[in-house]
């Protein structure tokens, strides 16, 4: 364990737990618009590969992470059509998503490659960048990483304070209430489905462009599905969800430290840790039931 | 302006002709989409469709035909259960190497002894028992602490992908494979040898190993259970509504735990055919999106079991021609899963179809 050096492992947490952040953010507001879109996973990796190819097409980060919302939008439209248009269940679309994002994302990022680069400039603050340690820590990261946290303010704020984000609790609590007050339920929820699809494929390029930073096939290897079990973690509340990511990438941090450092525990069974330990940490917090009509079809009949 | 009005009761027409719908829907979208990718629509899809049955080769691939079914069926039939009473089992994968593990443990335990009649039933409650435990930790862990069975028996996938690979290098590894990763064939152990029954049927042999067969007799079994028998109709009830099926007795926490027992052990099982037959032995390749690939034939096959009985043999047409379209068309393997998502997408759009009538909608109401 001396070998690890804790400034540097602490960052990384931090950087490891950045896409997961973005798109457990995004799934928090679908499910808090009443929808479970299990197709995280299939998004963010198509956001990854968009990403990718919009960032290293024009060599600019703004372009790549523009282009990964725009693609994790895209299949999340589809997923919103078929749930919210034609009905389908939502467990099963949501696994079809997850397939068809990583087949297409195979396709599209087959033999990728090229020599520009895509930097994702790190911040330098004065004066706190040259903070001992926390500098390193906290203050020398890339701009996606503060903007995830806002992204999360955001969201808490806009959930708690906005008249918006009334409306949608509302829809995701009771959807035959909030048609009968006459809101747009499918409209709403549309809405929130490609906020979550933008989210993930933004989490996505964060893989892609920054954490490997390459395209590989199945780059994000599950990362989606730990997304949606941090949802659950943080009972639907943004505030607890930064700390249930951040939780999770210290145990992918601290298992990828100490498979470098060698230590005696076989490398295989560190790597199943953060795997584990979403499970231990569903079951310890599980029992909030979660928005009222989460998952249910919505048909408005006459 | 067109809108959705609720049948009374699910239409019969549409109800079996909407998955050949979608099976269509399917085809013109991967013609599409190899059209995008700058290949011949109509050459690729014959190359999936047509060659694996009609072509020049159909004596080589109806025997894989079978071989690659077996496994899907087996898995389907058992999740189909489940995904009646609302109870989503998504690691059939997990479970299925598990089972895979359990079976090739015997295996590997009784090696080299000769004894068919013990061994060889040993490996298949190893698998069965392997496949089940590791869907008891989602339903006890759903039973008794509320925990969200989709995402815990997801997690459990990875971590049995991790132990297998794990088991291939270390624990499993062939002592005579000079440090190559996989353990000794069971394949060609005789006493837990999973091999073709009638190897002299075809020029390639019959494909019809025990898996085969135990494929069919499950879909027989599951047709008695869904239809004839008392759990069946619980499992039914328990889907459609909760209440009504409480209110008649049925327990729900037993339903999850059976339910998942089920379908964990007929992954299991279809796991230990896997590694004793077509695959061989222990290694990290082993896994083949099975389990997954299962959840979409248990739709596809409306979990009725003569339905996943077709779905399977298609999907299983798929993978083949997929498989042997791929290479000449210089496609990432990843892309059947395109394929896969696409056929599952369309089935749930058209099955709207079964469920409401599309009416156009008329002015203001009277």
């Amino acid at each position: 364990m001396g070998d690890i050096n804790i400034v540097f492992l602490l960052a990384a947490v931090i950087v490891a737990s950045t896409p997961i952040m973005l798109a457990a953010i995004g799934e928090l507001v679908v499910e808090r618009a009443g929808i479970l879109n299990l197709g995280v996973e299939g998004m963010m990796i198509t956001g990854a590969v968009c990403g990718y190819i919009a960032g290293h097409e024009t060599s600019s980060a703004f372009v790549g992470f523009s282009g990964a919302a725009l693609g994790g939008a895209a299949v999340a439209g589809i997923f919103g059509m078929l749930t919210l248009g034609l009905l389908t269940n939502q467990v099963a679309t949501g696994l079809a998503l997850t397939l068809f994002g990583v087949g297409l994302a195979a396709i599209v990022g087959q033999g990728y490659s090229t020599d520009t680069e895509v930097i994702v400039s790190k911040l330098s603050i004065p004066f706190l960048t040259d903070i001992p340690a926390i500098g390193h820590i906290l203050f020398k990261h890339d701009l996606v990483v503060y903007c995830s946290l806002a992204l999360v303010a955001l969201v808490w704020a806009f959930l708690k304070y906005s008249r918006a984000g009334l409306i949608l609790r509302a829809v995701g609590e009771n959807h035959e209430a909030a048609h009968a007050l006459g809101y747009n339920v499918l409209l709403i929820r549309f809405g929130a489905v490609l906020f979550g699809g933008a989210c993930a494929g933004l989490g996505g390029a964060y893989i892609s462009l920054v954490r490997v930073p390459q395209w590989t096939d199945g780059i994000t290897a599950g990362a989606g599905w730990i997304a949606l079990a941090i949802v659950v973690f943080a009972g639907w509340k943004p505030g607890r969800l930064v700390v249930g990511a951040y939780l999770f990438g210290g145990v992918t941090a601290l298992q990828l430290n100490l498979q470098a450092t060698g230590l005696a525990i076989p490398v295989e069974y560190l790597s199943m840790s953060p795997y584990i330990a979403t499970i231990l940490v569903l079951v310890a917090l599980s029992g909030s039931p979660g928005p009222g009509s989460l998952g249910k079809t919505f048909h408005a009949s006459r | 302006m067109l809108r959705l009005e609720k049948r009374p009761q699910p239409s019969k027409v549409w109800t079996y002709a909407a998955p050949l719908l979608a099976v269509v829907i399917t085809i013109i979208l991967g013609g599409v989409l190899f059209w995008l990718l700058g290949k011949d629509p109509i050459a690729a899809t014959g190359m999936i469709f047509w060659d694996p049955l009609f072509g020049n080769f159909s004596a080589f691939y109806l025997p894989e035909l079978l071989i690659k079914a077996a496994p899907l069926i087996l898995i389907a039939i058992g999740l189909s259960f489940g995904f009646q009473a609302g109870i989503w089992n998504i690691g059939a994968e997990g479970q299925y190497i598990i089972g895979a593990i359990c079976a090739a443990g015997v295996a590997l335990a009784f090696y080299p002894l000769e004894a068919r009649w013990l061994i060889f039933p040993l490996m298949i409650v190893a698998g069965i028992a392997g496949g089940a435990a590791w869907a008891m930790i989602p339903a006890l862990l759903r039973v008794y602490f509320k925990t969200n069975e989709i995402l815990v028996s997801l997690m459990l996938v990875y971590v049995a992908e991790v132990l297998i690979n794990a088991f291939s290098v270390g624990l499993m590894r062939d002592p005579d494979g000079m440090g190559f990763p996989g353990s000794r064939s069971i394949k060609q152990y005789p006493s837990a040898s999973n091999g073709d029954l009638f190897p002299n049927l075809g020029s390639f042999g019959s494909g019809i190993h025990w898996g085969v067969i135990t494929a069919l007799f499950a879909v027989i079994v599951a047709y008695v259970f869904m239809t004839r028998h008392r759990f069946g109709f619980n499992v039914r009830l328990a889907g459609q509504s909760p209440r009504a099926a409480a209110f008649s007795g049925v327990n729900p926490n037993r339903l999850i735990i059976l339910c998942m027992v089920l379908s964990g052990g007929m992954a299991g099982v279809a796991g230990m055919f896997e590694v004793a037959g077509p695959s061989g032995q222990i290694l990290g390749s082993f896994p083949a999106f099975y389990g997954f690939t299962a959840i979409i034939v248990a739709f596809l096959g409306r979990l009725h079991p003569f339905g996943i009985l077709l779905a399977g043999l298609l999907m299983a047409l798929t993978y083949i021609g997929g498989d042997a379209a791929l290479q000449p068309l210089q496609l990432p393997s990843a892309s059947i899963q395109v394929f896969q998502g696409m056929l599952l997408f369309s089935l749930l759009s058209v099955d709207v179809l079964t469920n409401y009538r599309i009416r156009l909608a008329q002015g203001a109401v009277t």
